[in-house]
């Protein structure tokens, strides 16, 4: 079996292409879903794509958060369906509570462009069971809204419970709270993060790595993941 | 025709960007003496008659669903423009 995973495309996308090209990589099939469409065409998974929904009015994925589409993400991932986040899409998860806290604008309130390097903290997720405990990835970093905030409690929360998935390491690029870059929900079928792991999933294309420049696939194992835990 | 205004502002506790740009600005253009800068938002929602408890109300459940985020903002008046 073939597992089919969805990309959404809301008007302000920009990864969506990038998320379905990581799809079709790893051997996966990636299906176009719409976020006007509430219909998710008996996918098995979904990514929800980095870029500028709605133009990040009024905040960033405050708007798409009501889209026809998500109402249906929104029950596939409590029903256990496996979602991924990326950047904007992790953005639309915290604003449609289905990840808690929010993202505000980054504390140099510049834009970022960058490659950075992660520390996974939890490979118990959909998304990350390829991954070793602690283990150092880099992927590429591009926002302006990337503060991660929530206050103390829901923090030490995240903290207690291992439901921090990456945390940032070397620097803080954007004055997240405690250094966090992704987060998961309790049932761990659910992970946003901010950096973008399906902008380094082939050689030539990705982040600096240890076989020379653009060598880094550190994101591919995203994609690999959630195909093994569909079949798990 | 009435209109609700609402307001918005960052979370005391919650660094706000924004605000610190324009007070840096501030400072370069000379205009001093501002210990600081928040920088909120102003809605304002046209209904088609007079402004009845029940439009307010209404309004203040769209100002804590859509037009702010309780995460990181607080709706800080909900309230009937003066003409």
């Amino acid at each position: 079996m073939t597992a089919r995973i969805g990309v959404v495309t809301f008007p302000g996308s920009l990864d969506d292409r990038d998320a379905a090209r990581a799809i079709r990589v790893v051997g996966a099939e990636p299906v176009a879903l719409w976020h006007a469409d509430a219909d998710l065409h008996g996918v098995d998974a979904v990514v929800l794509p980095g870029g500028f929904s709605y133009g990040d009015y009024l905040r960033a994925g405050a708007i798409s958060r009501f889209s026809p589409v998500m109402e249906s993400v929104v029950d596939a991932a409590r029903g256990g369906m496996p979602v991924l986040g990326i950047c904007n899409g992790f953005q639309i998860l915290c604003e449609a509570h289905l990840l808690p806290g929010a993202m505000i604008k980054n504390d140099h309130r510049a834009f970022i462009c960058t490659e950075q390097t992660l520390r996974v903290e939890n490979v118990e997720t959909a998304w990350t069971r390829e991954y070793a405990p602690g283990e150092r990835i880099t992927v590429p970093l591009k926002n302006q809204d990337g503060q991660f905030v929530a206050d103390e409690r829901t923090l030490d929360e995240l903290e207690a419970e291992g439901r921090v998935v990456f945390r940032y390491v070397d620097r803080n690029p954007n004055g997240s709270r405690r250094d966090i870059a992704g987060i998961t929900n309790a049932a761990g079928n659910v992970v946003g993060l901010m950096p973008h792991p399906e902008h380094a999933v082939e050689p030539g294309f990705g982040p600096d790595g240890p076989d020379g420049p653009r060598s880094g696939t550190d994101g591919r194992r995203f994609f690999t993941s959630v195909i093994s835990a569909l079949v798990a | 025709m009435g209109r609700v205004v609402v307001e918005v502002m960052p979370k005391p506790e919650i660094l706000d960007p924004q605000g610190k740009a324009v007070a840096a600005a501030l400072e370069r253009l000379g205009y001093r003496g501002f210990t600081g800068v928040r920088q909120g938002k102003r809605f304002e929602l046209e209904v088609d008659g007079p402004v009845t408890a029940e439009v307010l109300e209404r309004v203040r459940e769209a100002a804590t669903t859509l037009l702010s985020n309780p995460v990181i903002e607080d709706v800080v008046s909900v309230e009937e423009a003066r003409a």
